[in-house]
């Protein structure tokens, strides 16, 4: 299989979400694979030829200065045919899911989307991916090439470093790219803490933080002293506690980070969807009944404004103990 | 401004998803039906639209057996103008149901379409964006602020790294995320002015299109459940499993 990897970038750099298909291509292209990056004036395409591509190609082009579906979409359809690849991949995220299913679309395509494994058995790509809030994995048999993929980042993981290292070529963005869409803004939170999606550790809060103040003051406070990020449930957003990038769940962000702990979290099937394959999952909630109770490895039923003040101290005090 | 809106009839978002007998699909034994979650609110957005003056007609379209009217019915009852059924039992695979909406699109020749992000049963995220590709028309996905001025949609987008705002020239595709609105609750006045509203049913012959279903679900299983875990009585506890069972801090 010759895959062409699609890189996560926001225009201006090259995004560390990118790994995960990069691992993929590792294991499953057996015939090669070539990373693609798009942007203008792009940075951080040199961090992609550690990992055994047969070259990296950055395009770059003032029309493709921010990611609009409407614009990558046709340089990716471009060099997947110009390449005569089996398979156009990307990490699974909002930039993979916009862009990539246009390029399906562009090259009338079968698509799967945030897949976790991927076989070839008689002659026909199977893959299974989570369906139904991740409530169940559904096996899919896939005919036809190119296919177009999404991979669950945490299934895949990080790619093995490489010795020999990839060209990195400038390549021409083709002459036809549609720019009726238009980029206005981007209105982020930001905030200094780790990815949600990459952090080792991440702490969520629920409805009952009451509002944005609560929310840092216990929820970031403890992922501080923890070194992880900070996430949170749709009620939580929903009710403005938390912003909108933090939303983990079916229609938020997939984590699957080392320790996830639950804070004031029912565990309803669409937060669960995107954190129970965390490695540990510890839950606090007052409600003994709560649901997040059967997913957690550790549980602790209590007040989480008695328990987690109590928890940020004892972890600043032990801090190297 | 006509607005075609596309609904998918799902299970109900709270109802518990099992596997059947034979592992190739879900028990659908008495499985509670709804409209996709994220249709409900692409529909609200339209008959707001309609609502504020911005839009003349909501045309609701549906894909798939003829039960399917159940939900078509259902936007009627909330606000849409008609509906159409494109009737037909195969299991559809993205592509072929984009090919499907292309058609109702190009019969229906609307300004904007509205749908949601995703279906809720495959998770998939993929028709709105293929649809707008095979019209080559222009995209705003995930959708949680819609302004229509001077022919254009200014739409803010939920992505990953923020909320976004982009400018997309109509006719365009807008897939809905879940804070782009509230979906009214049905009046009982909607549920009987509904029955006298014309739902059409085509076949997918009809609007020219032969599907090719290349995508294909074998099997269902519920995913390896997690082991057991225990209850820890005090933070005390938790910090010390936590350091030296778990090993993680
Ligand atoms: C289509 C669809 C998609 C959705 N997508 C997502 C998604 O991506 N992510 C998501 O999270 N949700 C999603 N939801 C919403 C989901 O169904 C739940 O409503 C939501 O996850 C509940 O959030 P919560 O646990 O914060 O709130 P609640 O369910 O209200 O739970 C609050 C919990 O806090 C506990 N509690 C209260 N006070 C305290 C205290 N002082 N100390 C300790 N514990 C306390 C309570 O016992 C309770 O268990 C979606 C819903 C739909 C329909
Ligand atoms: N069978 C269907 N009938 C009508 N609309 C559909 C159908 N399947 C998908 N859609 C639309 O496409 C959107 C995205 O679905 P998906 O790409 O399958 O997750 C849904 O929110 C629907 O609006």
């Amino acid at each position: 299989m010759k895959v062409l990897v699609v890189a996560e970038t926001n225009g201006e750099r090259v995004l560390e979400k990118t790994l995960p298909a990069i691992a993929f291509a590792q294991q499953k292209a057996s015939d090669g694979f070539t990373i693609l990056a798009i942007g203008n004036d792009l940075q951080g395409a040199e961090a992609l030829a550690g990992y055994g591509a047969q070259v990296v190609l950055a395009v770059n082009h003032p029309a493709l200065a921010k990611p609009l579906a409407e614009r990558y979409a046709p340089v990716i359809a471009h060099y997947a045919q110009q390449l005569g690849v089996d398979a156009v991949v990307a990490t699974t995220s909002t930039f993979s899911r916009d862009v990539l299913a246009r390029v399906a679309g562009m090259l009338d395509a079968p698509m799967l989307s945030d897949i976790i494994t991927l076989e070839r058995t008689n002659g026909k790509l199977v893959a299974k991916r989570p369906i139904y809030s991740a409530n169940l994995i559904g096996t899919f048999e896939v005919e036809g090439t190119p296919v177009v993929i999404t991979v669950r980042g945490p299934a895949w993981g990080k790619p093995e470093p490489k010795d020999n290292t990839s060209p990195v070529q400038a390549a021409e963005a083709p002459a036809d790219i549609p720019t009726r869409s238009e980029w206005l803004s981007l209105r982020s939170s930001g905030g200094g803490r780790p990815d949600l999606t990459q952090a080792r550790v991440v702490v969520s809060g629920g409805r009952p933080l009451k509002d944005p103040e609560t929310f840092e003051r216990y929820i970031g406070g403890l992922a501080d002293v923890l070194g992880g990020a900070a996430g949170a449930t749709r009620a939580a957003v929903d009710a403005g506690i938390a912003p909108n990038e933090l939303q983990v769940g079916q229609t938020g962000k997939t984590v699957a980070p080392e320790l996830y702990i639950a804070v004031g979290i029912s565990g309803s099937v669409q937060h669960l969807a995107g954190m129970k394959d965390s490695k540990v999952i510890v839950a606090i909630n007052i409600d003994p009944e709560a649901p997040i109770f059967q997913v957690a490895d550790y549980g602790l039923v209590a007040d989480l404004y008695q328990a987690v003040p109590e928890l940020i101290e004892l972890l600043k005090n032990n801090k190297g103990a | 401004m006509k607005i075609l809106v596309s609904v998918k009839r799902v299970p109900d978002p709270y109802a518990k998803i099992t596997p059947n007998a034979t592992g190739d699909d879900i028990n659908r034994d008495g499985l509670q039906m709804a409209v996709n979650p994220f249709d409900e609110i692409a529909l609200e957005e339209a008959i707001r639209l309609k609502e504020a003056g911005k839009a003349t007609e909501v045309v609701a379209v549906s894909i798939g057996g003829a039960e399917c009217q159940e939900q078509l019915r259902t936007a009627l009852a909330m606000g849409a103008d008609r509906a159409i059924l494109v009737q037909t039992d195969a299991s559809l695979d993205a592509p072929s149901v984009a090919k499907i909406l292309a058609a109702v699109f190009q019969r229906e020749q609307p300004q904007l379409m509205l749908m949601g992000k995703q279906a809720i049963d495959m998770d998939e995220n993929q028709v709105g964006q293929m649809l707008a590709a095979r019209l080559n028309l222009p995209q705003a996905t995930f959708a949680s602020k819609i302004s229509i001025e001077n022919g254009c949609a200014v739409v803010e987008r939920e992505t990953d790294n923020g909320i976004e705002a982009i400018r997309v020239p109509l006719p365009a595709i807008i897939t809905a995320d879940l804070r782009l609105n509230q979906p009214r609750y049905v009046a009982l006045t909607g549920i009987v002015r509904a029955r006298t509203k014309p739902l059409e049913t085509l076949t997918p012959a009809q609007l020219g299109v032969q599907p090719q279903v290349r995508v294909r679900l074998v099997r269902v299983e519920a995913p390896p459940p997690r082991k057991a875990g225990k209850r820890v009585s005090d933070v005390q506890e938790l910090v010390r499993l936590l350091r030296e069972e778990a090993r993680v801090i």
